[in-house]
């Protein structure tokens, strides 16, 4: 018994050592700028990099509309899907499993190749239509995450209920979604937006290739070109994804103590 | 049929079509954004410019470069699609059958989702800042114990340097999904094949690792799609300095190569095929290995 | 010493202790089974038993042999589980040869044993099935099988008709029983269920609180229950309030009717002391042998087929009797005044 306590610890402190140093070198880096000692000139520059706080701001607005959109997509064709619908579960599932199986870069290489401008729907021509795509692909990426966390939520709650009580009371199919559905898988969405969230801001290929100056592109720029401050970056990019897990976390748990007498 | 269908309450049919509308932005949505591209290259790999069929762009994928591009590419995903798998598997194993206190799982599964998903640009100037040429480690062995990494030979402009970045969201991935699974195996069955004689490796090899392994096939596919398309880790790290077929796909793309937007398409079916491929053996390894769930 | 020798057996997990100086021995051949309330340590005492848990402290010799540090695959234990616990992934066939399959015999030997053991528990069409294609009372046969089938000392089995619905419950309780009997195997069986404990075992131990309150066969535990707990827990049971008058040959008052249990009584004369009385022992009017007769009121008829449970109140108390049913005889009417009888030899005298 003492055996496998002992090789648990071992497998665990092994991990523990890959995975803390890299965390350890892009702080001990972020603070090295100034020479001889530890400061956090790195950050101030970045910070206040016009640059930065352009294109940060410009992928959170991204990444919380991709989030809509989202929920928009996801929410009714779940919902739909179970109550209703059985028969296209599997093709569902097929579909929102495709981005985890098709590379990014590849379904990228089609919009490009779709929608140019000598094409019928010629989206990358101008600014709007090339934010469009931007955002639809991410939207695509998100896909998987959205429609899993959505989904779980549907299955803990009994929507066929929860649908003909609304009815009886004389909802329509868009109250019912909005007023009775929503707020009962609320923290599954909220949980599935925490990931798209995190995995949007600091997206590069589709931003690259669509050429659009978002953070991830503003990332590799300074990678390309700076010492310190990429690591600074990482250490912004590393807290971020922090908050999103910590943040389903939170929720997740708010949600097990509010349901909990069920 | 008809006659049913004219005998169905007035009411159900426009019910029925509100589910349908109800489901309807979606499936528009996947069909032009992720499925009519995707049918685009794989079509386009088949066309020359002229719009004739042909085999002549996938005759360009042997060409000795992208032949390369491709192989390193494999290597890569597959050793860290195997080698996550196995460092995931034993962490997991490690946290849901060793006796470990609570709080040390739970933390450990928080921090794989978040290394997991610490992936891209910011992964890649941690170990660069880590495993570079000035990285912490790098000067740590350095000053400390007078290992000079850079004169061994290593590079994280490398194939082993690119391998030990992708560890660091594959191996949480496998941590992630394969927690679940063997929490799912039920403490009686180990009991049952100790009170049958059985010893703990007779109980793994024959009942554990059989009920996980579609979860392992599984995840050994994911990870190997999963470190197949990751593009900008590899930008990020090496520049286009290491040739393996998603970089190639990008500069191609970006038109900095060659070019020629049929042989980007032959490029992309190859990528989209060797997934699918994965993913294929997967499927068909799973169908058998699970003869016995319903 | 008995085959199966449980020696001062204590469990402790951290500062609760679940099971208390238990002590035992199982004769060769026996069927014993365990009852008691969920939670009174019936499952702790097994799985100590099996290897899969460590006493605190005590021992557990099998054929003369001390098991107690021997690691589980080395006891030669046929264990059967609540939830069955098939191995998912084999055959009912390759389920039941699983122990002798790790035990190295080669491939005809264990076909034939095998098919040797389908045969035993009635199922020899299904051992290409998967345990999923079974249904549960199925499952539970090939576990027991899958337990018989190395030869095992002893077995051991776990509240194994619990998952499973009344009437094979029933059946699969029966077929335990002539299966252990048939290959004449000892046998520690578990359970919650005081009809099924009575009704298959040689003798019953029944715990509480992680004492093994009282041993011994069906019989002497429902007819002569050491303790109160023991009387509560198996059958149903009316409880008299009766006045001491002599506590030495057990002299009390019953209301107003004098009944001597020739008995000694621990409590003094004057107290007021409780006595227990099966259903079945108190008949409907006068009867030969009965010499107490009690006075009473119908209070409830309940009609439950062959049996007719009655409610008579006697003088204040409460008492439930057990008549057949007999077409030609309606039982009495609610409200209709009765005499009861009882012998004083079925007034039980129980221990706190
Ligand atoms: N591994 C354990 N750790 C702590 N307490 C336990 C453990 N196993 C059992 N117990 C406690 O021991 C008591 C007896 O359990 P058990 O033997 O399973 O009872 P039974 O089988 O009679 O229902 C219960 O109160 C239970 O909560
Ligand atoms: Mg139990």
């Amino acid at each position: 018994m003492i055996g496998k306590r002992f090789w648990s610890l071992f497998a665990v402190a092994l991990g523990g050592i890959y995975f803390l140093l890299p965390l350890a070198g892009m702080v001990d880096f972020s603070m090295r700028m100034k020479r001889g000692e530890y400061s956090f000139e790195a950050y101030r520059i970045v910070l206040a990099d016009p640059q930065f706080q352009q294109t940060f701001l410009y992928s959170v607005v991204l990444a919380l509309l991709t989030i809509v959109l989202g929920i928009l997509l996801v929410v009714p064709t779940a919902y739909f899907v179970r109550l209703r619908l059985p028969g296209l579960r599997p093709v569902i599932e097929f579909i929102t499993l495709l981005p985890l199986v098709i590379p990014p870069i590849v379904i990228v290489f089609g919009y490009i190749r779709i929608y140019n401008t000598s094409s019928i729907l010629p989206l990358t021509g101008t600014w709007l239509g090339t934010n469009l795509l931007l955002l639809f692909g991410y939207a695509t990426l998100a896909l998987p995450y959205m429609y899993r966390s959505v989904d779980t939520g549907l299955r803990t709650i009994d929507i066929a209920s929860l649908t003909e009580a609304a009815q009886s009371l004389g909802a329509g199919w868009a109250r019912i979604l909005t007023v009775v559905i929503l707020p009962n898988v609320f923290v599954s969405v909220l949980s599935g937006a925490f990931l798209t969230f995190a995995i949007v801001i600091g997206e590069y290929v589709f931003a690259a290739l669509l050429n659009v100056n978002s953070f991830g592109p503003y990332m590799v720029w300074m990678g390309g070109n700076r010492a310190y401050e990429p690591s600074a970056l990482a250490v912004v990019a590393f807290a971020i994804t922090w908050a999103c897990m910590g943040l389903i976390q939170l929720v997740t748990r708010f949600s097990k103590f509010s349901t909990a007498r069920r | 049929m008809t006659t049913s269908a004219a005998s169905l309450p007035a009411a159900l049919r426009p019910r029925q079509l509100i589910h349908w509308i109800g489901v309807a932005p979606f499936f528009l949505f996947a069909t032009l954004f992720l499925i009519l591209p995707t049918l685009n290259i794989v079509i386009g790999a088949f066309r020359n410019p002229q719009g004739q069929v042909t085999l002549e762009n996938l005759g360009k994928l042997l060409s000795p470069s992208i032949r390369s591009a491709f192989w390193i590419s494999i290597e890569l995903s597959l050793l860290t699609a195997a080698l996550g798998c196995l460092f995931g598997f034993l962490i997991a194993a490690a946290i849901t059958l060793g006796d470990l206190p609570r709080w040390l799982r739970n933390g450990i599964i928080t921090f794989s989702g978040v290394a997991s998903n610490f992936a891209g640009v910011p992964l890649a100037f941690a170990f660069i800042a880590t495993l570079g040429r000035l990285g912490f480690v790098t000067m740590l062995l350095r000053n400390w114990f007078g290992i000079n990494l850079y004169g061994s030979g290593f590079s994280i402009v490398s194939f082993l340097g690119l391998a030990l970045t992708y560890l660091y969201f594959q191996i949480p991935l496998m941590v992630l999904i394969i927690t679940p699974a063997l929490e799912g195996l039920r403490r009686e069955w180990r009991e049952a094949a100790e009170s049958l004689g059985a010893s703990g490796a007779q109980y793994w090899r024959m009942v554990a690792l059989p009920v996980l392994w579609p979860s392992l096939l599984g995840t050994l596919a994911l990870l190997f799609a999963n470190a197949f398309g990751a593009v900008a880790t590899a930008i990020a790290l090496t520049g286009s300095s290491l040739s393996i077929a998603p970089i190639v796909l990008f500069a191609q793309i970006r038109g900095d190569v060659l070019n020629d937007p049929h042989l980007g398409y032959a490029i992309a079916f190859g990528m989209i095929a060797l997934t699918a491929i994965a993913n294929g053996i997967y499927i068909l390894l799973r169908m058998r290995a699970e003869r016995w769930v319903k | 010493m008995a085959f199966l020798d449980i020696h001062h057996l204590e469990k402790a997990f951290g500062a609760t202790r679940v099971v208390k100086d238990f002590n035992l021995g199982i004769e060769k051949g026996e069927f014993v089974s365990f009852l008691g309330p969920s939670g009174c340590g019936k499952t702790t005492v097994l799985r100590m038993v099996a290897g899969f848990e460590t006493p605190t402290s005590g021992a557990i010799r099998i054929d003369g042999r001390d098991v107690t540090g021997l690691p589980a695959n080395r006891r030669k234990i046929g264990m059967v589980f609540q939830a069955y616990a098939l191995f998912p992934n084999l055959t009912v066939a390759e389920n039941i040869g699983f122990g002798l399959k790790v035990a190295g015999e080669d491939k005809a030997s264990i076909a034939r044993r095998v098919a040797e053991m389908l045969e035993l528990i009635g199922l020899p069409q299904l051992g290409a099935r998967y345990p999923f294609q079974l249904s549960g009372g199925q499952q539970q046969r090939v576990a027991l099988a899958r337990a018989l089938a190395p030869r095992p000392q002893v077995l051991l089995l776990d509240e194994p008709l619990s998952a499973l619905d009344a009437k094979i419950r029933i059946s699969l309780r029966e077929e335990i029983r002539r299966i252990q009997q048939d290959l004449g195997i000892t046998t520690i069986f578990v359970t919650h269920d005081q009809e099924e404990a009575l009704s298959i075992s040689d003798r019953i131990v029944v715990m509480h609180q992680g004492i093994a309150d009282q041993v011994g066969t069906p019989f002497d535990i429902y007819n002569r229950p050491a303790t109160r707990f023991v009387a509560e827990f198996v059958g149903t049971l009316n409880l008299v309030d009766v006045d001491v008058v002599e506590a030495a040959n057990g002299r009390v008052r019953l209301g107003e009717v004098p009944v001597v249990l020739n008995r000694p009584l621990s409590a003094r004369a004057g107290e007021r002391i409780s006595l227990a009385l099966r259903p079945e022992t108190v008949a409907l009017g006068r009867t030969e042998g009965h010499d107490v007769v009690l006075a009473g009121r119908i209070a409830e008829v309940h009609f439950l087929g062959s049996v007719i449970r009655i409610r008579v109140t006697v003088g204040g108390q409460s008492l439930s009797l057990d008549t057949f049913n007999q077409p030609d005889r309606p039982p009495p009417a609610v409200g209709a005044s009765v005499e009861v009888s009882i012998s004083d030899r079925d007034l039980l005298v129980l221990a706190a």
